[in-house]
């Protein structure tokens, strides 16, 4: 099988309101960087794949206009999930596996700004039963934050404590939305937000883009001096309505793992996209995570959470610390849905130095 | 080239996105939402003898199409709740209330809804709930209006009874209405364009890279991917490249039919807009036809086209901008 690697990775600094750019405004200097950064124009790239979603920016096709961003015309070979970019990523490193590009340009982005987020993405539930109802995303991470309290598998202190950790590392992340904490202690004395959560238990809603290079084999090695390889990439989802899951559990983050071969070895640094700091939780123990590993170091999705961008950072700062040589094994994870009800697992490496 | 105007300067206007989806119900469904029409709730047996409610129409586990339905009780268990402070459009209650999942007596899984309760110390994982049944039932979800509170009562000693699931006028499909409210911002480029055409002046930008100019601008040049800056007033007067001969009238628009529609390459546009055409009959319109906008008393942009009177453009300067 080829090697594919990620050898580039740039993010917007993401923030509660971008109305003075456009989608393609706010991405074309993302996709500038993570270019300049490998030596490569967008003509050169092999293959481009794009996440985004129409419900952000309420408008049919509003990834064609991010399009020109890229200078798609005359046609480049070129596709586009409705999903957060992590899923994208794994599309184009499909499609460097084929050998059918060398490289891949993977990006996406979100603005929550246009609308109100925990409205819109009630549409993405089950049209049947459960959107009718209009329940917020936040209100259904509860119900699961809930789930794990009434388990003992956590407390509100300590998602106080997860919530403090992440921020306070968010601090030396010069993209984050939010960062620096209160202590747990008088976090706890904040209401509600929707019990048991709390505003610090919450990601913050933003607007971002991010990229990634992908290449393969020898190629990658000359646009990278330490390109963070792909070992293993895989996703699962859990079944769709919320009622038949057991919300203290994920099972398709554990397979998703087992088939990235996350549990081959042990990783040093963990990305988790865990948008509550209850899904931290539930992640850590479905990938056994010791405490001897560095989890969210750029603060997480509690640090800056862009909608179908969060996911693709989760893989981009796992392997840019394989890059400037701070982690050797990585693992990264994404997820997408209520309740974390589909994940991506990865497993990035660098080789010896 | 005139100076970009700051971010507090960016256009926003109001988008409303609004839509009835009608959807068809699989049988499974079709009997569920009945159900609930007539006060009874049905569940569907999976392959492993568990039941599923809210039923689906094939097995979580295994994908086996299910078709084995039971009746289940209106009351149950909370199985996880959260306490809901504020609650926005469209939700079950409009004061604040719990979501709950609860599982029903004779259920296996639990089903997503509000729980009526005065205030979340009166709401905990494992209290006892009934369902409260909706005045006006349609057979939707939202039939059942919430839950509420059941004090100790215990749950019912009978199983899960089979039910055919025949009820007289069947559910086939429900219409779920959705209306999402957004604040439109079209960036920096557009906000540019809509600003110059206020002052009736049509402003394209040009690429950096291959010189082309964009008209309207989107902020990038699509063949170079660059960001488009240089800011170029273009036309008034520009050629027809091509049109079409429209002969429906449009709903809630007060123009005669027929009448001619075309793309207009503005002088100095490096690709053609779209506008119509008038103040000629239209089965002289042609290809090559020098046109300039007609603008009216408080109009926003160009009302229509119409001919200037110059010979027809050649052939060769626009066929690159068909
Ligand atoms: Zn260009």
């Amino acid at each position: 099988m080829r090697e594919v690697a990620i050898v580039a990775f740039a993010q917007s600094d993401h923030r509660p309101d971008t109305s003075d750019v456009s989608e393609v405004e706010m991405l074309m200097p993302v996709l500038r960087r993570v270019l300049d950064d490998v030596g490569l124009t967008a003509g050169e790239i092999g293959f481009t794949c794009s996440g985004s979603s129409d419900y952000l920016a309420g408008r049919a096709f509003s990834f064609t206009m991010a399009l020109d961003g890229v200078g798609a015309w005359p046609p480049i070979s070129e596709s586009h999930v409705e999903m957060d970019g992590a899923w994208a990523l794994h599309e184009a490193w499909t499609k460097l596996l084929t050998g059918e590009a060398d490289t891949a340009l993977v990006y996406s982005y979100g603005k929550s700004s246009p609308g109100d987020l925990r409205e819109v993405l009630t549409r993405q539930l089950d049209p049947y039963y459960l959107a009718p109802l209009w329940p917020d995303s936040v209100s259904l991470a509860a119900l699961q934050a809930q789930a794990l309290i009434d388990a003992g598998e956590t407390d509100e202190r300590a998602l106080a404590g997860v919530a403090h950790r992440s921020r306070t590392a968010a601090e030396a992340n010069p993209h984050a939305q939010l960062s620096g904490s209160a202590a747990p202690g008088p976090l706890l004395d904040t209401p509600y937000l929707v019990r048991p959560l709390r505003r610090h238990d919450c990601p913050p809603i933003g607007d971002g883009a991010a990229a990634v290079v992908l290449a393969a084999g020898d190629t990658a090695r000359g646009l990278c001096p330490r390109p963070a390889w792909i070992r293993g990439i895989d996703h699962r989802v859990e079944p769709h309505a919320l009622g038949v899951r057991e919300l203290t559990r994920s099972p398709s983050t554990r397979l998703a793992a087992e088939r990235a071969g996350a549990f081959d070895a042990p990783v040093d640094t963990a990305e988790l996209h865990a948008p509550f700091t209850s899904q931290e939780v539930l992640l850590r123990r479905e990938l056994r995570l010791g405490a001897d590993v560095r989890v969210n170091p750029s603060g997480g999705a509690l640090a800056a959470n862009p909608m179908m961008a969060a996911g693709l950072i989760r893989l981009g700062e796992a392997a840019a610390a394989i890059h400037r040589g701070g982690s050797d094994r990585a693992l990264a994870h994404a997820t997408s849905g209520p309740c974390l009800q589909q994940n991506l697992v990865a497993v990035l490496e660098g080789e010896p130095s | 080239m005139t100076p970009a105007p700051s971010s507090s300067e960016a256009l926003r206007a109001p988008l409303v996105v609004e839509f009835p989806f009608t959807r068809s119900l699989g049988p499974v469904q079709s009997d569920f939402l009945t159900g609930l029409r007539e006060r009874t709730v049905l569940g569907v047996r999976t392959t492993d003898g568990r039941v599923l409610v809210p039923p689906v129409e094939y097995d979580p586990v295994t994908a086996a199409e299910l078709r084995d339905l039971v009746e289940v009780a209106p009351t149950g268990t909370v199985t996880t709740w959260a306490w809901n402070p504020s609650p926005s459009r469209g939700q079950p209650l409009d004061t604040p209330f719990a979501w709950v999942l609860v599982r029903l007596d004779g259920a296996d899984t639990a089903l997503l809804h509000a729980l009526d309760a005065p205030g979340p110390e009166a709401v905990r994982t494992g209290m006892r709930v009934r369902i409260r049944w909706a005045e006006r039932r349609t057979g939707a979800i939202t039939d059942i209006a919430c839950f509420t509170p059941d004090g100790d009562a215990a749950a019912p000693a009978a199983g899960p009874a089979p039910h055919s699931g025949e009820f007289t006028e069947p559910v086939r499909g429900i219409v779920a209405p959705a209306r999402l409210d957004y604040t439109y911002a079209p960036g920096r480029a557009q906000t540019r364009f809509l600003a110059a055409l206020a002052g009736r002046r049509t402003v394209g930008e040009r690429c950096p890279s291959c010189r082309k100019v964009y008209v309207p601008p989107r902020g990038a040049c699509p063949t170079c991917g660059v960001a488009t800056a240089e800011q170029v007033e273009v036309g008034p007067h520009g050629t027809v490249t091509t049109f079409c001969i429209v002969n429906i009238k449009a709903k809630n628009l007060d123009i005669e039919v027929p009448y001619v529609y075309a793309h207009i390459a503005l002088d100095g546009a490096g690709l053609a807009l779209h506008g119509r055409i008038a103040g000629i009959p239209y089965d002289q319109v042609r290809m090559g036809l020098r046109v300039t906008p007609v603008w009216t008393e408080d109009g926003r942009y160009p009302d229509h086209y119409r001919p200037t009177g110059e010979p027809d453009a050649d052939y060769d300067t626009y066929k690159e901008l068909l």
